[in-house]
């Protein structure tokens, strides 16, 4: 199994609770399972407007392959300014 | 000078990072923390940064401003944590050697700060609070 822990922020940290998760994988996922997994997981994930995935501090998608020690981090609709 | 800070951010002291003898123009956005959004009473906000990534972006977006516009200095300073009514949130400073460079650049940073770097804003009214743009 290869165990991904992700940090969280704004309402993702409100609709999971904490500032990381934690979800495994029998092998290797990309940014599309990872987000299916814990949008399964985690339903009120779908309410949000738009939910984008950073891995080592970048935007990715689709089929970018993440790796058990990279940085993974949810990233809703940003607000700053 | 490209910052994520947690303590009040003096205005000053970003413009005199931004000055340039080559500069004959500072354009300094400074945004603030507003009572209302809508028709709602905003009574303090809250900002969270993805620190590491938001410090990127916001260089990313220096470097392509460069690339856009004859630029001397640029200074880009957002604050995180707790800010009441007032407080100043963001200062964007950018220095040129003619003032329309200046005046476009600051604002296409600021737009695209809006837009990209990972920054949270919750804004807690009377009766309840919520995080901006996350829902449709």
């Amino acid at each position: 199994m290869i165990k991904y822990k992700i940090s969280l922020f704004g309402i993702t940290r409100d609709i999971v609770g904490g500032t990381h998760t934690s979800i495994e994988f029998a092998q290797q996922a990309n940014v599309e399972s990872l987000l299916a997994k814990l949008r399964k997981d985690f339903p009120r994930l779908n309410d949000i407007r738009s939910l984008l995935v950073a891995v080592n501090a970048e935007y990715a998608e689709g089929n970018f392959p993440i790796n058990e020690h990279d940085e993974i981090a949810l990233i809703p609709p940003v607000s700053g300014g | 000078m490209i910052q994520i800070s947690s303590q009040s951010i003096d205005i000053q002291e970003c413009i005199d990072a931004a000055q340039s003898e080559r500069a004959g123009a500072i354009d300094v956005f400074i945004g603030t923390v507003r009572n209302h959004n809508k028709s709602k009473d905003v009574v303090r906000l809250e900002f969270e940064t993805y620190d590491l990534m938001a410090v990127k972006k916001m260089e990313e977006l220096a470097n392509q401003a460069r690339e856009r516009w004859d630029i001397e200095k640029i200074v880009m300073v957002h604050r995180k944590g707790v800010l009441q009514i007032g407080d100043v949130a963001v200062v964007i400073a950018v220095s040129t050697p003619h003032r329309v460079a200046s005046f476009e650049a600051c604002q296409w940073l600021i737009d695209t700060l809006k837009e990209v770097v990972p920054i949270w804003k919750k804004e807690i009214y009377g009766d309840g609070e919520e995080w901006l743009e996350a829902h449709a």
